[in-house]
């Protein structure tokens, strides 16, 4: 065999222009689930502060237990608040492209898989819109 | 550029030797006569051709064209050429390379036999798509046609890129009939319903181009994984009822392996590019499901 060029990673660099509606799909999927998988660490350690705040039955109905006042200090937060919107975002669309894999791996419609993608994206956006006013409700 | 001007044919010189030679029969000074008006007339046309076409810059095509060649040095390093192709109706990608290669760098190297999408030795990367040359309209493309050898392989020279690692693949899920009972007679044939002549059909027009493996995120991070030209090959014969259980649990034992049907992401990228229009994945679901129902057993 001659020598030959391997032109490594460079050759992929900026190939992204060139994806399909499948390959956006599993990107977005890749990045989703990672995105849920870091929020869930965050998750159980805001959930955890509910065991130091166990059994103080005073704090709890007055309301300044350790677990209320994290919650209440976070949800202040217009960082959060907004965080929250994008978790959803996040979680409507692995869900919705988690059932479009499920189609696919049954071999349903999958001369349609781009339009179900295309669909899963729209309505995620849809579901995301329609919650910024729950979710930004009183926190300016 | 390393585009060169045609050459235009001037032969007139040891024509004209032989005219003032000596005197020539009247018949022969005739055609002599004639063969130069003729010749004057032929090289009056060709260039006016060539001024009507370099007057016609929206009739060329411009195409951008990956160079390597590892055998020369200053052509080491790689680099687009531009070439700019007259074109003609219904040109392909194929045709203009064809073309760039007889008229302006005889060095330009790429393969092709039939020109007809049935040999699959012209899989390019195409203005960033994996398309068979021959098969490509040039009238389909945007300027400039980049065109460049198949990604995620090792290139041998300008577009031809190195394949013996796909035919490797190809070779490795057996891709021949091989019946568990041969019929009595010797001459007897072997026959294929059509229901399931129907079923593999889409997988038999597999044409080895690999640019399904080309185009596939999992196979370019994972020399190991069959890839979606292989699969679909072992579809074609894991399918055909004809060959028995013990060959079909043969072939999935292959299959099921971990670089097997399971490295499938279901990206679509190979259904996409496939010049055949196999659905390459939806066979690969096939094998995963049977692979599935091969090993869950319900006591």
């Amino acid at each position: 065999m001659s020598q030959s060029y391997d032109r490594g990673l460079v050759e992929d660099f900026g190939r992204w222009r060139e994806f399909s509606a499948g390959m956006w799909a599993w990107v977005f999927h890749k990045f989703t689930g990672w995105v849920l998988v870091g929020y869930l660490f965050t998750h159980i350690a805001v959930l955890s502060t509910a065991i130091s705040a166990a059994g103080q039955t005073q704090a709890i109905a007055a309301e300044n237990d350790v677990y209320t006042t994290v919650i209440v200090a976070l949800e202040s937060l217009l960082v959060v608040r907004i965080l929250e919107v994008g978790l959803l975002a996040v979680a409507v669309f692995h869900i919705l492209n988690g059932c479009r894999l499920l189609l696919v791996d049954l071999g349903v419609g999958l001369e349609s898989q781009d339009k179900s993608f295309y669909a899963s994206l729209i309505l995620t956006g849809a579901i995301v819109v329609a919650s910024v006013p729950t979710f930004l409700a009183g926190v300016f | 550029m390393s585009t060169q001007v045609p050459e235009t044919e001037t032969e007139t010189e040891a024509e004209t030797d032989v005219e003032h030679s000596e005197p020539l029969a009247p018949a022969q000074e005739e055609r002599m006569r004639k063969k130069a008006e003729a010749r004057a007339d032929r090289e009056e046309r060709a260039r006016r051709e060539a001024a009507e076409r370099a007057d016609d810059d929206e009739d060329t095509y411009h195409l951008k064209v990956f160079r390597f060649d590892p055998e020369v040095e200053g052509k080491q390093e790689p680099r687009f050429d531009d070439f700019h192709v007259p074109y003609e109706k219904g040109m392909t990608v194929l045709d203009a390379l064809i073309y760039a290669r007889d008229t302006f760098d005889s060095s330009l190297t790429f393969r092709h036999s039939c020109r007809q999408a049935i040999c699959g030795s012209d899989a390019l990367f195409i203005n960033g798509r994996q398309r068979l040359g021959c098969k490509t309209q040039l009238s389909d493309l945007d300027q400039p046609v980049r065109v460049e050898p198949l990604p995620h392989a090792d290139v041998e020279k300008d577009l031809v890129v190195d394949m013996d690692h796909f035919y490797d693949q190809m070779e490795a899920v057996e891709p021949y009939f091989d019946a568990d009972e041969l019929p009595d007679g010797e001459l007897e044939e072997q026959r294929q319903t059509r229901e399931n002549r129907e079923k593999v059909k889409m997988s038999t027009r597999c044409i080895w181009c690999g640019a399904c493996m080309s185009s596939c995120n999992i196979a370019a991070g994972n020399n190991e994984y069959l890839g979606p030209a292989a699969i679909n090959k072992a579809y074609r014969f894991a399918m055909d009822e004809r060959e028995g259980e013990d060959r079909k649990q043969h072939r999935l034992n292959i299959l099921e392996q971990e670089n097997g049907v399971w490295r499938c992401q279901t990206q679509f990228s190979c259904t996409e590019v496939c010049p055949k229009d196999i659905p390459l994945t939806e066979h690969i679901q096939e094998l995963k499901r049977e692979a599935v129902k091969n090993n869950l057993k319900f006591w």
